[in-house]
């Protein structure tokens, strides 16, 4: 519990600034580590990269669907590229291009997606993409990750690399607090991380509701809901069998995210429980609606995806 | 090849189109005959490559944007020794590795997967952009249809390439002037082509796709340019080599039946025939 306790004094990185850093150390050692753009590096943060490696940057212009292609033929002469937009345009505008021509040849391309979910804030819904994790999920092959905070984030870019085949990595724009910022701290794709032990509920977040979520957890605790807080920052391969055996042990999940509560990680624990362990499930997220224009922190608080409002559902349902 | 080995072989070529399109009982046979020569002389003639080592690293690319046009692939693949000429007869067969659109993962000799149109052009722009980075000497060609470059992203392709000055990739577009609901200049006009290629920085070669002496022309002028990728409009006949075929929309994408098979091998059998008098 000593990160809940301390939270406040733990600094913040968006987890995108966490990919153009990690892009950089890994650059460092990989010569074939390649990075595309679509005149988004400043935003994505790899404008990092570009500076440090300016002969292995790709400026695609405003144009994904190529940019996409063009990862996907250099990865079958030997580089590995991480193209790089914002989540809306990765997975949304160049979906069928991911599919047929990352995908289906299940080509080693990483795709780094910055900007996702409503904390993207003021740009509003043109540019909050809550449907990312669903369009990815269902592309056979694909490992989708979403890191909840700098540490994990610049791991999971590494794992990427080391992964031989798509990966998409979810990113965010709003700094949160880093905590896995500890010695025994191990990503291990596919494995989901116990944060908090608990008896009475179990609940699955993802990405930056992680911490809200371990923070709604002490709020119940002093209500006497023992929660289990469980990270999954791999959304595919998903970790049924921790998830199946929380469930069995707590009887009761939830699940959190910044995302439709259709299709993706909701969806994915409702999917293994509904055949392995039948569990109630109540998913937490945005609720089918487009997002809006805000600040990030107002705007998480208005669709209850802070920890407040984690809080007040589970208690509402629990 | 010379000439003439060059005409007999797109014959062959063209023999395995017919044959394996009427095997699947589907398939697309107009827009792999019109191109028939262009897939003969890639893989006959201008290409270097292996077909005992399909990966080799230095090889010259190919990727087929109009992933359709598959028969035609397959059977210069085939042809060309990739691997066995029957086994043409199992394209679009449940179980067969000879998929409706080109499968890299399962087939030799087929260097990227493709069949989406417009999405091919793109990973033949990378290929050719990850050449010049490591600077190897491979060059990478990229066929694409006259409805194909309807598609936006041929153009965010071509823009790359034009602004990158990736001169070791050529851009063929098999100009048949057909598609699938009817003449290309009446569903939505893609000409002036050449124009078009031209105002996004490639030098461009106008040629009639169903002659050797220009299509061997054009690809050695490609050769020799220097800063800028070159597209070849290839003017070609949809259908080509089988009577009842040619520029005929309909047989854009509808396989022979027994009756119609045995004309068209007839067609070829007279064409083959007549190169040997």
């Amino acid at each position: 519990m000593s990160v809940i306790e301390n939270i406040k004094d733990l600094p913040k990185i968006a987890t995108r600034d966490s990919y153009g850093n990690a892009l950089v150390e890994l650059g460092k050692e990989k010569d074939n580590l390649v990075v595309l753009d679509a005149d988004l590096a400043a935003a994505t943060k790899t404008g990092i990269f570009k500076k440090a490696f300016p002969d292995r940057h790709i400026d695609c212009g405003i144009a994904e669907a190529n940019m996409t292609g063009i990862a996907a033929g250099m990865s079958t002469c030997g580089k590995v590229p991480f193209i790089s937009t914002f989540a809306m345009f990765a997975a949304g505008r160049s979906y069928e291009q991911v599919r047929n021509s990352i995908g289906y040849p299940h080509l080693n391309v990483k795709i780094g997606a910055t900007h996702a979910g409503i904390s993207v804030g003021e740009d509003g819904a043109t540019h909050q993409c809550n449907e990312d994790l669903a369009l990815m999920r269902v592309i056979p092959g694909m490992v989708v990750i979403n890191p909840c905070d700098d540490i994990e984030a610049k791991a999971a870019v590494r794992a990427a690399y080391e992964h031989d085949g798509p990966v998409y990595m979810r990113f965010g724009r709003l700094a949160v607090p880093v905590i896995n910022d500890r010695e025994d701290y191990k990503f291990e794709l596919g494995k989901g991380v116990v944060l908090r032990e608990g008896k009475d509920i179990t609940i699955f977040a993802t990405g930056l509701c992680v911490v809200e979520t371990l923070l709604a957890a002490e709020k119940l605790a002093a209500d006497g809901i023992d929660a289990e807080v469980i990270n999954i920052h791999t959304i595919k391969p998903i970790d049924e069998e921790l998830i199946t055996a929380s469930a069995a042990k707590t009887g009761r999940v939830f699940t959190v995210e910044e995302h439709s509560i259709i299709g993706g990680l909701g969806s994915a624990v409702s999917e293994v429980l509904s055949e392995k362990q039948p569990t109630k499930v109540t998913r937490i997220g945005v609720n089918d609606v487009f997002g809006e224009s805000g600040p990030a922190v107002e705007l998480l608080h208005k669709y209850g995806l802070d920890a407040e409002g984690i809080y007040n559902k589970v208690k509402e349902t629990v | 090849m010379n000439k003439l080995e060059l005409q007999k072989t797109a014959v062959e070529v063209r023999k395995g189109i017919v044959t394996s399109v009427h095997s699947a009982k589907a398939g697309h046979p107009g827009g792999s005959l019109s191109a028939a020569d262009i897939f003969t002389y890639l893989y006959f003639e201008e290409m270097n490559i292996d077909p005992k080592d399909p990966k080799k690293a230095d090889r010259d690319r190919f990727v087929l944007s109009k992933g359709h046009t598959a028969p035609g692939l397959y059977s210069a693949l085939a042809n060309r020794g990739y691997f066995p000429v029957d086994d043409l007869l199992t394209l679009r067969h449940t179980g067969s590795y000879l998929q409706g659109h080109p499968d890299m993962k399962h087939i030799p000799g087929v260097d990227m997967s493709s069949g989406s149109l417009g999405q091919g052009l793109s990973a033949a722009v990378g290929m050719a952009l990850a050449g010049k980075m490591d600077k190897k000497d491979y060059r990478v060609y990229a066929l694409c249809g006259d409805g194909e470059i309807q598609e936006g992203q041929i153009w965010e392709a071509a823009m790359f390439a034009g602004h990158r000055k990736l001169d070791n990739l050529v851009v063929i577009v098999d100009n048949n002037n057909l598609q699938i609901d009817g003449p290309i200049d009446e569903v939505c006009s893609p000409y002036p082509i050449d124009k078009k290629f031209e105002a996004f920085n490639f030098h461009v070669i106008n040629i009639d796709g169903n002659d050797f002496d220009e299509i061997a022309a054009a690809f050695k002028e490609a050769r020799e340019t220097k800063g800028m990728p070159t597209a070849i409009i290839a003017h070609t006949v949809k259908g080509k080599g089988v009577s009842y075929m040619e520029n005929q929309a309909g047989w854009h994408g509808k396989a022979p039946n027994d009756e119609e098979y045995q004309i068209a091998m007839e067609d070829l059998k007279k064409a083959g025939e007549a190169l040997c008098q």
